[in-house]
C-alpha cells in the first residue's frame, strides 16, 4: 500500500464529550502531545475500526491529519483540530485551562 | 405569562424519566450510539466540538426572573458559569456532561422549562417579536398563540418526524422584528377589514444555504382556523417534502420547486377536511392563555427622577436615545439590555450577569425578561421613573453599554469556536470588529448599521440579512470571510449581495473599515449606512474593498 500522510485517531467520550487522542500505549489520551502518529495505511484502518466498536467509550471516531513538530511530538495540520486541540478562542475553557498541552 | 397545568408539569416530568432510563440503556450498551442520537436530538443534546451542548427553548423569548435564576444555577452548578443566548430564542450550555443532563432537564421543569424540540426534524421553539405585549405599534400579543401553538406541536405524533426540521415565528406589529418571513411559516397577527382577529400566514422563508423570502400563503386566516390550517400546511409538506435530499429538504424548497399556488391549494384542499376535526376546544384553550398574558397592573408614579437624570447625565441620556424604546403606555419603556460589550462573546452571559438581570425585571419590571433573535435581553415593562436606577443595576453588572442597533451590536453564531458544523470561527471576527470600532471613537458617528456573521453556510448568524454580512468559510485549509452587503431583515427584508472573493481571517476587519470609512465618505446628511448603500449601489463599496485595478480586471 501507498505510504499514508502521518494520522491521528480522534473520538469524543461518551460519559463528557471530552475530545480524546488514541495514545501512543493504545489507551485514548486526552492530550494531543500524546497522541500516536500513524503513518501505515493498514493500522490506521485497523484503529478506526476498533475505535468504532468500542461504542461504550467513545463516539464518532476519525482520522485526522497531522505532522511531526521539531521536538518530535504530533502537531494537527487544520485549523479545526487545532481548535479541539486547544479548547475555544473566546474563552479560556477546555483543554487549554485543564492540562499543560 | 402563562403559567403550566399539571398537565404540561407531568409531561415533563415523564419526558425527563424516559430520557433518563434512555442515556442509562446507552451507558450499559442496551441502545447504539445510532440508536441514541435521535433521542438526545429530541431532547436537545447535541454533541459538538469540545463537549456536549444542551440547547433550552425559551418559547417566544418570554423568561420569568425565577426562570432566568434557574439558568444562571444551572450555568453555575453544571456548566462553567455562563449561558448562550442564541437567535432563535434559546440558551445553551457549551459543557454539560451526558450523565448530568437528567439533573438538568428535571431542574428546568421546576421552573417550566424544558429543552423539548430544540433539535432534530420535528417543530423547533416558537419564536415571537421580543417586544410582544410591550411594543407601541403591536395590534396585539402574538404570545397566546405562539403558546398554543407551542402546546399544539409539543410531541405531535404526526409531525415527529418531518423531511426537516421546522420553524414558526409570531409577530403582532407590521415592523418585523422577529425575522417571520425567514421562517418555515411565519404569521403575523391583523385584522380583517371588519375587524375580525386573524393572521397573514407566510410560508417558505428561510436562510441557510439556499435563502428564500417568506410567500404569503394567505393574506388574512381567521383565527379559529389556525391549527387546522397549520395541520394542512405541514400535511402538505410531510408528503411532499424532499427526503432524497437533506440540503433540498425545507419546505422553501417544497415551495419554489411545487410553486406557491399548487401548495395554496393543496393546502386549502386539506384544510376543507381538517378544519372538520376541530371542535373549538382549542380556540377555549386560547382565551385562557391569553388571560395569562394580561398586560401588567401599572402604576402611577412622577416621572421627574427619569427627566432630571435626562438632563443631568449625558451618559444616561445616551443610553436612553439608544437601548430605550417606545412602549404602549407613554409612561412605560422597553430597555434593551446589550450582551455585546465590546470584545465580550455575542449572546453569552454570566451566571452573576443572569441573576442581575433577573434581579432588575423582579424589582422593576414585573419580573419579565425577554431575549432577542439578535441574542440581547430584554426588561420590556419598565415605569420611566425607574429608568435612571435600572441603569445604575445595569451598571453596576457591567450591563450598560449604549450600542443598541450600532455597528458593536453584532449578531454572531458560536461558529468554529464550539460548532461541529462550523467551517470557521466567528466570535473571534465579531470580537475584532466591535473593539476597533470603539477604540476609534466612531460608533455613534457611523450610526445604525447591522452586521452580522455565521460561521458556515447554515447561516445561524443570520449573514444574509446583515446590513453588511459576514460569512466564513474554509478555503485551501484556512479561514476565509465572504461579505455580504444590503441584507435587512425588517419588513422589506432583502437577502445581501456578494462583494466578491472573501478575505483571509487577518484581511477581514481592515475590509470593514474600508467598506465604513467608505460610507462616512460618501453618505449624505443623516443617511444610515444601509440607504447610502441602496442609493448608491454595490461600486464604490466594491471598489473600497479590492481596489480599481481588480474590478476592472475581472470585468
Amino acid at each position: 500500500m501507498p505510504a499514508l500522510s502521518p494520522k491521528i485517531l480522534t473520538a469524543n467520550t461518551l460519559i463528557s464529550g471530552e475530545v480524546v487522542y488514541l495514545g501512543r500505549e493504545g489507551h485514548w489520551v486526552t492530550t494531543f502531545r500524546d497522541a500516536l502518529l500513524i503513518v501505515d495505511p493498514v493500522t490506521a484502518n485497523d484503529v478506526l475500526a476498533e475505535a468504532e466498536a468500542q461504542t461504550g467509550t467513545v463516539v464518532g471516531a476519525y482520522l485526522i491529519e497531522a505532522a511531526q513538530s521539531r521536538d518530535g511530538r504530533p502537531v494537527p495540520t487544520h485549523f479545526r483540530e487545532g481548535l479541539r486541540m486547544r479548547g475555544p478562542s473566546n474563552l479560556f475553557h477546555g483543554k487549554q485551562a485543564d492540562q499543560p498541552l | 405569562m402563562y403559567r403550566y397545568t399539571d398537565f404540561d408539569r407531568a409531561f415533563l416530568t415523564s419526558r425527563t424519566e424516559q430520557f433518563r432510563a434512555q442515556i442509562r440503556r446507552r451507558l450499559d450498551g442496551h441502545l447504539t450510539e445510532d440508536e441514541f442520537k435521535p433521542l438526545r436530538l429530541m431532547n436537545g443534546l447535541y454533541l459538538q466540538l469540545h463537549a456536549y451542548m444542551l440547547r433550552v427553548a425559551v418559547p417566544y423569548g418570554t423568561l420569568s426572573s425565577a426562570q432566568m435564576h434557574r439558568l444562571a444555577d444551572i450555568a453555575d452548578r453544571w456548566d462553567k458559569g455562563y449561558g448562550h443566548f442564541t437567535t432563535r430564542q434559546n440558551v445553551q450550555f457549551n459543557w454539560p456532561r451526558l450523565v448530568d443532563v437528567p439533573d438538568i432537564l428535571d431542574s428546568l421543569a421546576e421552573v417550566d422549562m424544558h429543552a423539548v424540540q430544540t433539535s432534530g426534524n420535528c417543530i423547533r421553539n416558537v419564536t415571537a417579536d421580543h417586544f410582544a405585549g410591550a411594543a407601541a405599534d403591536e395590534v396585539a400579543d402574538p404570545r397566546p398563540t405562539a403558546e398554543l401553538i407551542r402546546q399544539w406541536s409539543t410531541d405531535h405524533p404526526e409531525f415527529a418526524y418531518l423531511p426537516r426540521k421546522f420553524k414558526l415565528a409570531v409577530i403582532g406589529s407590521q415592523i418585523d422584528r422577529a425575522v417571520m418571513k425567514a421562517h418555515d411559516i411565519g404569521l403575523r397577527l391583523r385584522h380583517d377589514t371588519d375587524g375580525t382577529p386573524g393572521y397573514q400566514v407566510v410560508i417558505g422563508g428561510g436562510l441557510g444555504r439556499t435563502p428564500m423570502i417568506g410567500k404569503v400563503l394567505r393574506d388574512f386566516l381567521p383565527q379559529g382556523d389556525l391549527l387546522p390550517y397549520l395541520e394542512s400546511i405541514l400535511q402538505v409538506y410531510n408528503l411532499s417534502g424532499r427526503r432524497d435530499n437533506k440540503y433540498k429538504a425545507r419546505i422553501k424548497i417544497t415551495v419554489h420547486e411545487t410553486g406557491i399556488d399548487a401548495i395554496r391549494a393543496a393546502v386549502e384542499a386539506r384544510f376543507q377536511v381538517q378544519k372538520t376535526r376541530f371542535d373549538g376546544s382549542d380556540q377555549v384553550l386560547l382565551a385562557a392563555i391569553e388571560a395569562d398574558f394580561a398586560p401588567p397592573a401599572p402604576v402611577d408614579l412622577a416621572t421627574h427622577p427619569f427627566e432630571t437624570a435626562l438632563k443631568t447625565n449625558p451618559v444616561f441620556r445616551s443610553f436612553v436615545d439608544t437601548n430605550v424604546a417606545e412602549h404602549k403606555r407613554a409612561d412605560y419603556a422597553i430597555v434593551t439590555v446589550s450582551l455585546k460589550k465590546p470584545g465580550a462573546t455575542p449572546g453569552d452571559a454570566s451566571a452573576a450577569q443572569m441573576r442581575a438581570m433577573a434581579d432588575i425585571a423582579a424589582r422593576f419590571g414585573y419580573h419579565e425578561l425577554r431575549i432577542s433573535h439578535e441574542q440581547n435581553i430584554i426588561l420590556p415593562h419598565i415605569h420611566r421613573a425607574h429608568l435612571p436606577a435600572v441603569f445604575q443595576a445595569l451598571k453596576a453588572a457591567d450591563l450598560a453599554c449604549v450600542n443598541i442597533g450600532l455597528i458593536s451590536d453584532i449578531i454572531s453564531c458560536p461558529g468554529m469556536d464550539y460548532c461541529a458544523l462550523a467551517t470557521a470561527r466567528s466570535i473571534p471576527v465579531a470580537q475584532q470588529i466591535a473593539l476597533r470600532f470603539q477604540a476609534l471613537d466612531q460608533e455613534r458617528e457611523i450610526g445604525p448599521v447591522k452586521v452580522k456573521i455565521s460561521g458556515c453556510i447554515n447561516a445561524c448568524g443570520h449573514h444574509h440579512l446583515g446590513h453588511i454580512g459576514i460569512l466564513g468559510l474554509e478555503k485551501a485549509g484556512v479561514e476565509s470571510y465572504q461579505i455580504t452587503l444590503g441584507g435587512d431583515a425588517g419588513a422589506d427584508m432583502a437577502l445581501g449581495t456578494r462583494t466578491g472573493p472573501g478575505f483571509s481571517a487577518d484581511a477581514i476587519l481592515p475590509a470593514i473599515e474600508r467598506l465604513i470609512a467608505t460610507y462616512l465618505d460618501l453618505r449624505e446628511p443623516g443617511e444610515v449606512f444601509i440607504a447610502t448603500y441602496r442609493r448608491l449601489g454595490m461600486t464604490p463599496f466594491k471598489t473600497a474593498l479590492y481596489g480599481e485595478k481588480e474590478l476592472s480586471d475581472a470585468a
